[in-house]
């Protein structure tokens, strides 16, 4: 007798239903993804999860991700999985800690959203006035501390990984569960894109627009894409050239105190 | 254009890029190494009709020369650096015949 577990994380509008023996595991990713649970899910990738012992898995390895065989392959110290993107079923053997299923589920969703003119980027971002503003930036940049200086008003949909698609309209931003410093969950919510923001720590709070070939650039450094894949290398290309014709880029430079939120509206 | 010059070259884009203009800048994205190029906006025109049927001295004078204050020698010289370099980069080809037409 066996008793399998599921747990649906919708990120973005992408159901990814996670199977698992271990209900303590599933319980756990239930608590760490309380904002995005949606109801087991028929469309969408679904992924079987087995747990191994720590000590069967290397914690030495780097992270790789292939293509072969009509399967998408991850590899990382802590984590073995496959995926096919037509079926969209895949399979995650992992040791029992939560790090390991967030970077299947980050690296599955930019394999997807590549294909659908988006990307996940190292930005924070929120909403303000129902419009989405991101803040991007390499570590250090100030993502966590502008989300931390967030107003009232403003509702944060990471401090981390910002998810943007593009839908009939424009580009939106989508709430993610992927946390940094902040250790918070963003808001399961989206909005249209108003402006894109370059961080910068300075003495004083301003905003400088930049042109789009910079933006581009500052924008290709900051995404988050893992695999070796020319054809979605083109397409990621493609998207953050459409994105940064489409929504003002600025470079943001402030100071860590709330009045930085005045430049953003 | 022409004189002293041994043989045409001819010019062609890899197929392993991506490219696309913003602003006056031309991106192009190797999508083999992921590595970004911004091309100027003469580098741009050059680019553009890089079609590897055209001689590059034929590319220079009807781009460069007759858009900008520069003499034919001058344009073909850093022209051709210029594909040099980014034939190093693997983005470019320079050929000494032009590239038979697809069927």
């Amino acid at each position: 007798m066996r008793v399998t577990v599921e747990a649906a994380i919708e990120i973005g509008g992408l159901p990814i239903t996670v199977r698992c023996a271990d209900c303590a595991f599933i319980g756990m990713l239930k608590e760490r993804y309380a904002n995005f649970l949606g109801a087991p899910a028929r469309r969408g990738v679904t992924l079987e999860v087995s747990i191994a012992p720590p000590s069967i898995i290397s914690a030495e390895e780097d992270l790789k991700v292939t293509y072969g065989s009509g399967r998408w392959m991850m590899r990382r110290g802590d984590f073995l999985a496959e995926w096919d993107p037509v079926t969209q079923q895949g399979c995650v053997r992992q040791s029992a800690n939560p790090y390991a299923i967030d970077s299947v589920l980050r690296i599955i969703h930019s394999l997807v959203l590549a294909r659908r003119a988006g990307l996940l980027l190292h930005s924070a971002s929120a909403i303000r006035n129902g419009r989405a503003f991101l803040f991007s930036g390499v570590s250090g940049a100030g993502k966590t501390t502008i989300a931390r200086l967030a107003p009232p008003d403003a509702t944060l949909l990471t401090d981390e990984i910002s998810y943007v698609r593009r839908v009939a309209g424009g580009f939106h931003a989508y709430g993610t569960p992927f946390a940094g410093e902040l250790g918070v969950a963003g808001r399961n919510i989206a909005a249209p894109i108003a402006a894109i923001y370059f961080l910068a720590k300075g003495t004083d709070n301003r905003a400088r627009p930049i042109p789009q070939s910079v933006a581009a650039r500052s924008l290709l450094r900051n995404v988050l894409f893992f695999a070796d894949d020319a054809a979605l290398v083109e397409d990621v290309f493609r998207t953050a050239c459409e994105l940064v014709s489409s929504v003002p880029v600025y470079e943001l430079t402030f100071r860590p105190d709330g009045e930085v939120w005045d430049l953003v509206a | 254009m022409g004189s002293g010059r041994v043989s045409e070259k001819f010019i062609s884009r890899s197929d392993k890029v991506a490219a696309r203009m913003l602003g006056d800048e031309m991106m192009v994205m190797s999508v083999v190494d992921s590595t970004l190029f911004s091309l100027n906006e003469t580098a741009s025109l050059i680019w553009n009709a890089a079609d590897g049927a055209t001689p590059l001295s034929e590319i220079v004078e009807r781009e460069i020369v007759a858009k900008f204050d520069v003499s034919a020698a001058d344009a073909y010289r850093d022209a051709l650096a210029l594909a040099e370099e980014l034939a190093r980069h693997g983005i470019l080809r320079i050929a000494d015949r032009p590239r038979a037409a697809k069927r």
